[in-house]
């Protein structure tokens, strides 16, 4: 008997989808707010990225100036609701919280984050602008947390700003990658237009920048370029049968999930393979989509898994089931799956080996594949003295995010390879920095 | 088990728990509900002149997500009609004639204040008590504080009083006043058999930041009411040693003042109290409260070896001195116990901001360090500390010495110039001024993200 029933409403989708941050009424931010401690040199705010002010924005929602709070909240970060329900604040802020010394429950800081910044959202608060116009302007291409936080902060400079997006909606993997338990479309999208609103860039949609020719348009047309482009498709297998019906890749997935809801397919048995937080992802959601069972594949063990404590535990919760020290050989059916062909694997002197003679076959009719990204390699080829580095990413300033093109800079996952929301917030915005220091001297 | 039970100037009371006069009391339904529930007397909403009260009356201080650590009201005495009050306390009476029912009196002339006394008494009252405190509404017409604030008319309406009492008259005084002790003297040159303090306090608890008026909001304005609740309590306390310690009092004295738990109560009672009362924990969380307090007074003279209430009763006042009179040879200097601190540094910044800058930061911990030349044991980490027992005080002196400020007054060993050197801070250490300036900017001030500087637009407007 599977965990859930397959969703067949908008309602039953988001009964099984519940949000696992809701959000809070006046009274529990009151009451949360209460408890914080206001720490001097908090470590909550040393362990966002964002370098969020907490304890300021937690004594304004308890004195009742959630306005306020949410200001402070922008004023570092522009993702701030998103980033109330998305990060990993289980290891970040509120991992960091003293009260976890204490035993006793740290302050539920994303939430209370997510209580102001919404607020402030729903009531149309007028609390960023535009800058005085500088008379420069800034492609960015990806409206991404990189690029659309970039933008923000470009016009608060005083740039012009046009965002180019190949999809049609903002925000990036906030809104078609992350699972929708933890922010609802909706929710992503109001900030979105709340932003867009106040600091008035323009983004055009549908509107992939791929060729040379879009490339050099921009050049003559922009002072500078910020690169948001994230990462590409699910990382290729290279294993015989993954051409099936039916085998498919995280990223995809969870986007057709976050677009299409319960209108989404999903087999009755389900092998991920995988063991990031994108694995987990897709786990969970396969079980809440109806599925009866969910396999977690990973070649190591469970504690080699790169995903966080908290979201296995969290897929455990719903039913996934762990397999480990097993790698897929070939994904077995007739036209479409019908099984994962594995084979043992065993650690030796610190190396993944395949066990000789203990390959099975674990029958599924589904199999999601979350073994990382595709780097964009193609593209960042088109451009002209733009180096990448081993791993594909894109090299730039620490500091500035300036590429070694110099009318290029670039954050978010194109840069780091791969991070949270609002790691790409915190680097884009120094990005922004970066460009104006550059346009600045020139 | 222990006895609770009390005999208060002749008022005897199955334990020393009362409700105060005051909203719980303005009824026998309520009085009886209460005994029911355990209280062991009662003080009647006050009886006396007839009286409209307005709508809206009380007022709360919350403290974050705590309600009402201070309420205030500006109700007046009972408005009630007399008759129905004293027939109510007969009742009470008959049903419960073991527990203690006071009735609380304020009239204005000699002939009022005789009359209504002998009602209350023909009506089966154990006692009485005198409201000379009631700070709102009531003054203005020439009674409660206006009386109590006036030791000359407040002894001479006792003196009325007392001639016709035939049961024990207590005389509830006013906190507004710089010396309790005058109002508690005039009591009893006058005659009483006992004191009750304090009454509430001249208040305003908050002002409406959207209407510009004091609460509790009366049709857009507000008046000055009476303060109570837990955030009083200190206050009762002080006035009450006051009262206990003074040689010329000598007193029963029953303490009222943000009495919420059994711990509120026994502290009253090793102050000097001979019985408590209760009334803003009852308006907030109902008659049922008494269970707790009943209990954890019991549990609390099991552990102590009390049999009676008297054993304890005043048992702190040899140990409350004047400032003169304290050891100034006692050393205790602050001690953060590594293991339990959680390195929320509450204790830096209020040592570093609020005190002696006596606690340092070291790199690669999160645990402060105190400075222990500069620390003057003034408790103030230990207090913000939020973990218990993470800060102790340690004594430092051996305990032999001992020397108080009025022995180095009679022994000419004070300071006496601006620059003595046997003034206190004259050796203590304190940083130059100037090393104020930015020392922690990196820290307190926002976030990361923010660091950045201002940027000004530098570069010409084209196009």
């Amino acid at each position: 008997m599977a965990e859930y029933s397959t969703p067949t409403s908008e309602q039953e989708f988001h009964a099984n989808f519940a949000q696992l941050k809701p959000r809070m009424n006046a009274s529990e931010a009151l009451f949360e707010s209460s408890r914080c401690l206001f720490c001097f040199d908090a470590p909550c705010i040393q362990a966002c990225p964002s370098g969020i002010d907490i304890p300021q924005f937690i004594r304004q929602i308890n004195s009742g100036n959630d306005t306020g709070a949410a200001r402070t909240i922008y004023e570092a970060n522009y993702f701030g609701n998103a980033c109330g329900k998305v990060c990993p604040t289980e290891v970040l802020c509120e991992g960091a919280c003293v009260y976890n010394l204490q035993d006793v429950k740290p302050i539920e800081i994303g939430r209370l984050q997510s209580f102001a910044t919404r607020k402030a959202i729903e009531e149309e608060k007028p609390l960023m602008q535009a800058g005085i116009p500088n008379g420069r302007k800034v492609a960015i291409v990806g409206a991404g947390p990189a690029g659309i936080s970039a933008a923000c902060e470009l016009r608060a400079l005083g740039y012009e700003v046009d965002v180019f997006e190949a999809k049609d909606q903002p925000s990036g993997l906030t809104v078609y990658g992350v699972a929708p338990y933890k922010i609802t479309n909706e929710e992503v999208l109001a900030e979105m237009a709340y932003l867009q609103k106040q600091f008035g860039y323009s983004v055009q949609y549908n509107s992939p920048i791929t060729s040379q020719a879009d490339l050099q348009a921009l050049e003559e047309g922009y002072d500078a370029i910020f690169l948001g482009i994230g990462l590409g498709r699910t990382n290729a297998l290279l294993l015989p049968g993954e051409e099936r019906e039916n085998c498919v890749g995280a990223v995809e997935f969870i986007e057709q999930l976050r677009m299409n809801h319960h209108a989404t397919t999903v087999g009755r048995k389900v092998i991920v393979l995988g063991g990031g937080n994108t694995a987990m992802d897709a786990a969970s959601e396969s079980s809440r989509l109806g599925a009866d069972s969910v396999i977690l594949a990973y070649r190591r063990g469970k504690e080699d898994m790169g995903a966080y404590e908290f979201e296995y535990d969290l897929a455990k919760g719903v039913g996934v089931k762990g397999l480990f020290n097993v790698a897929p050989v070939e994904i077995v059916g007739n036209g479409k799956v019908e099984g994962v062909k594995f084979i043992r694997t065993a650690l030796h002197e610190g190396q993944v080996q395949t066990v000789p003679g203990s390959e099975f076959v674990e029958p599924c009719d589904m199999v999601i594949k979350a073994t990382g990204q595709a780097k964009q390699t193609h593209f960042l080829s088109l451009i002209g003295g733009l180096k990448t580095d081993g791993k594909g990413r894109i090299v730039a300033d620490e500091r500035t995010g300036q590429t070694t093109n110099p009318q290029y800079f670039t954050s978010g996952d194109a840069r780091n390879g791969g991070a949270e929301v609002v790691n790409a917030a915190a680097e884009a915005k120094a990005a922004a920095r970066g460009i104006h220091e550059y346009l600045s001297r020139k | 088990m222990p006895d609770l039970s009390i005999n208060f100037a002749g008022i005897k009371s199955p334990n020393p728990f009362w409700l105060a006069s005051a909203p719980p009391t303005n009824s026998g339904y309520q009085v009886m509900k209460a005994f029911d529930a355990g209280w062991g007397g009662a003080v009647w909403k006050t009886l006396g002149v007839p009286v409209v009260n307005v709508s809206s009356r009380y007022g709360s201080v919350n403290y974050r997500d705590k309600r009402m650590m201070g309420f205030n009201n500006i109700e007046l005495i009972s408005d009630r009609p007399l008759s129905d009050n004293l027939r109510e306390i007969e009742e009470v009476k008959k049903r419960f004639p073991n527990h203690a029912v006071i009735a609380s009196l304020m009239v204005q002339s000699r002939q009022e204040w005789h009359d209504i006394v002998r009602q209350s008494q023909e009506a089966g009252a154990d006692g009485i008590e005198l409201n000379f405190g009631c700070p709102h509404g009531m003054c203005e017409r020439g009674m409660g504080s206006a009386v109590g604030q006036e030791p000359e008319v407040l002894q001479t309406i006792v003196e009325w009083v007392m001639e016709v009492a035939k049961i024990p008259v207590i005389v509830k005084l006013t906190p507004n006043i710089s010396d309790i002790t005058e109002p508690a003297m005039a009591a009893r040159r006058g005659g009483a058999d006992a004191i009750s303090l304090i009454n509430t306090i001249q208040s305003i608890v908050g002002v409406d930041l959207d209407l510009f008026a004091p609460y509790p909001i009366v049709d857009g304005k507000g008046s000055n009411g009476g303060y109570c609740g837990p955030a009083v309590k200190p206050i009762a306390l002080n006035m009450l040693k006051n009262c206990a310690q003074h040689p010329d009092v000598r007193l029963p004295i029953s303490g009222i003042g943000g009495i919420e738990t059994w711990r509120d109560a026994v502290e009253h009672i090793l102050l000097g109290a001979s019985s408590v009362q209760v009334c803003t924990a009852a308006m907030h969380y109902g008659f049922g409260i008494i269970r707790e307090m009943t209990s954890g007074l019991e549990q609390y003279m099991v552990d102590k070896g009390f049999n009676t209430i008297y054993d304890f009763v005043g048992k702190a006042l040899p140990n409350v001195l004047h400032w003169e009179d304290l050891n100034m040879k006692y050393k205790v200097t602050a001690n953060i116990h590594e293991e339990k601190c959680i390195g929320c540094q509450l204790c830096y910044t209020a040592c570093e901001d609020g005190a002696h800058q006596a606690i340092k930061l070291n790199a690669g911990t999160r645990v402060p360090e105190i400075i222990e030349a500069n620390c003057v044991g003034c408790n103030l980490c230990s207090l913000v500390c939020p973990v218990e027992d993470c800060i102790t005080m340690d004594r430092k002196d051996d305990g032999t010495a001992h020397v108080t400020w009025k022995e180095r007054t009679e022994a000419n060993d004070i300071p006496t110039e601006f620059n003595d050197e046997k003034a206190g801070g004259r050796h203590h250490w304190v940083p130059e001024p100037a090393a104020a300036l930015g020392k922690e900017k990196h820290k307190t001030l926002p976030g990361k993200a923010r660091q950045f500087e201002k940027v000004t637009v530098t570069q010409e407007v084209t196009e």
